[in-house]
């Protein structure tokens, strides 16, 4: 009993901290109806910067949010004024997977340019001790992630429901010429959104730096998850991705303890497949919404 | 105030209207009549700049507005209500007219143009809440509306209002362009529904293939005999 418990919490862990990378991919692919597989290294971005400013300044990795986020939300306004905007004349939207997916290449190399092959360890700060809840221990970075997710979800949804600015987004994604009509200008805010939508895995990767090595390639690992969640949860459903990221986090930890932990992996795509094959629209999704081509 | 100035323009290498010319001075009400593909909606969308003229151009009160974004003609104080309503089906009914004054001049009297603009749809007070998507074709016909008032525009545009309407929802929509007329607001509209339009205009334009064949009084037009045949079937 007690190793399930620590399993669960082991998963419920692993599950906040995909959702702080799965909340942004989302929301990019809700509003801006764009598929960003860019969004691991946006995370591997925002990793590095936590362990540069850390080694360089001598804070507190969580302290370098306040300059990481605002880098990665101006990273992600960039990707999509620069990058994904010129794309959206051509009407063809595999060119702008192409586009992102040449991000992505373009951002492995620069950092393995920059920092080499080699891992980047980013001091801790005492956040890699373990605390005990109850009959369970988890370290209490793993917990500050975790917490921060629901932060994160529940200020986004705030955001979206209550604020102007949200409601103009949300206008946006539902029907953009006639969000264009009441006077929304389109192009600025699908550059906010993914704008935010990058500054969201920002504020994750200073979270994560110190848990986990950075190396060039760690946003690969981290965005494949990202995917099968975003699927599971409903394309574009921000507690769908919260959820579903918990879900994937409890297969990922019971998989690994009663099936094997080579076998993890397998068993999560295994679920993406027949989520995909099942229910396309996954367990939250209510619709898919129209595409971002006016009438 | 509205100046459209011998307009060609289309869809990508398409023409669809040629030299098209109109005005419509403050506080008239000028109604484009002409049959289904005639290039209505098409010059609608023109003077809300989602088509650029390829030729000619649209001024608004002096300025040129034929080369600005969409948002930009919104907040010089134009606004269209576009065909087929197009409400946000997501968003409840108060969402869809909040939306409505997100133009910078509307947003800081928005509570005061709601509680105007319900006077005006008390039908639409009792439904505030539902999502628009659960509403009736004419009551979202009247949330379209609705929304289109609450950016307080100089110049109102209705795209057939009245399409797909039953007759006495069709009624009370005509009831209500003419109470905003009344309120002294310049009303541009376009309509199948020419005898009503007409009854409700001061200005008429008729156009036929892309072509403005006609303009005159609304009165004379419906005694015109080219109208009655083609449009009163008469
Ligand atoms: N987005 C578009 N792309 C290409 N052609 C279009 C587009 N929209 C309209 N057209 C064409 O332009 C022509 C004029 O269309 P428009 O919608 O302006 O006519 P309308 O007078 O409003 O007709 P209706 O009474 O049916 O609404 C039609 O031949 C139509 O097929
Ligand atoms: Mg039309």
């Amino acid at each position: 009993m007690q190793t399930f418990l620590q399993i669960i919490a082991n998963g419920l862990m692993l599950g906040g901290l995909f959702a702080i990378v799965a909340v942004g991919l989302t929301l990019i692919f809700g509003i801006v109806k764009v598929v960003n597989f860019a969004h691991g290294e946006f995370l591997m971005v925002g990793m590095y910067l936590t362990f540069l400013l850390t080694t360089g300044l001598g804070v507190h990795p969580y302290a370098t949010a306040v300059a990481v986020i605002p880098i990665l939300f101006v990273l992600g306004a960039v990707t999509q004024r620069l990058l994904i905007q010129p794309l959206m004349q051509a009407r063809d939207e595999h060119i702008q997977i192409f586009a992102t997916v040449g991000l992505s290449t373009a951002l492995i190399n620069l950092a393995l340019l920059i920092f080499g092959a080699d891992i980047a360890n980013t001091p801790n700060y005492g956040v890699r001790s373990q605390i005990e809840i109850g009959p369970v221990r988890i370290l209490e970075g793993q917990l500050w992630i975790f917490l921060a997710a629901i932060l994160l979800v529940i200020g986004l949804q705030l955001f979206l429901a209550r604020t102007n600015t949200g409601r103009a987004i949300r206008a946006t994604a539902q029907n953009r010429a006639a969000a264009r009509l009441m006077g929304i200008n389109d192009r600025f805010i699908y550059v906010l959104t993914f704008g935010i939508g990058a500054a969201c895995v920002g504020f994750g990767s200073a979270l994560i730096a110190p848990l986990y090595p950075t190396s060039p390639t760690i946003g690969t690992y981290f965005v494949l998850i990202a995917f099968v969640i975003v699927v599971l949860g409903g394309l574009g459903s921000i507690p769908g991705a919260f959820f579903g990221a918990l879900i994937i986090g409890l297969v990922d930890a019971l998989s690994g303890f009663y099936i094997g932990s080579d076998l993890r992996e397998a068993v999560v795509f295994g679920i993406f497949l027949v989520i995909l094959i099942l229910k396309p629209s996954g367990l939250f999704g209510t619709r898919v919404s129209q595409s971002h081509v006016s009438p | 105030m509205l100046d459209v100035r011998n307009v060609d323009a289309g869809y990508g290498s398409t023409v669809i209207l040629q030299d098209v010319s109109l005005r419509v001075e403050a506080g008239e009400v000028v109604t484009i009549v002409g049959a289904n593909g005639a290039g209505k909606t098409t010059t609608l969308r023109t003077i809300s700049g989602l088509v650029t003229p390829k030729s000619g151009g649209v001024f608004f009160e002096g300025e040129e507005i034929s080369k600005l974004q969409p948002h930009d003609v919104v907040d010089r104080g134009i606004t269209l209500i576009p065909e087929g309503r197009q409400l946000f089906p997501d968003m409840s009914v108060r969402e869809n007219l909040l939306m409505g004054a997100h133009r910078r001049d509307a947003r800081g009297v928005r509570s005061e143009t709601l509680a105007e603009v319900l006077d005006l749809f008390p039908r639409l007070g009792e439904r505030l809440e539902q999502h628009a998507s659960s509403l009736s074709g004419g009551e979202q016909q009247m949330v379209a509306i609705a929304r289109g008032m609450m950016a307080r525009p100089r110049l109102l545009m209705f795209d057939e209002p009245s399409l797909g309407l039953a007759p006495i929802i069709v009624e009370q929509v005509f009831d209500v362009i003419s109470k905003v007329a009344a309120s002294g607001m310049t009303v541009l509209i376009v309509e199948q529904n020419v005898w009503h339009t007409l009854k409700a205009a001061d200005r008429g334009y008729v156009l036929e293939n892309g072509e403005m064949v006609l303009d005159d009084a609304a009165e004379a037009l419906l005694r015109n005999d080219h109208v009655r045949q083609a449009y009163l079937g008469i």
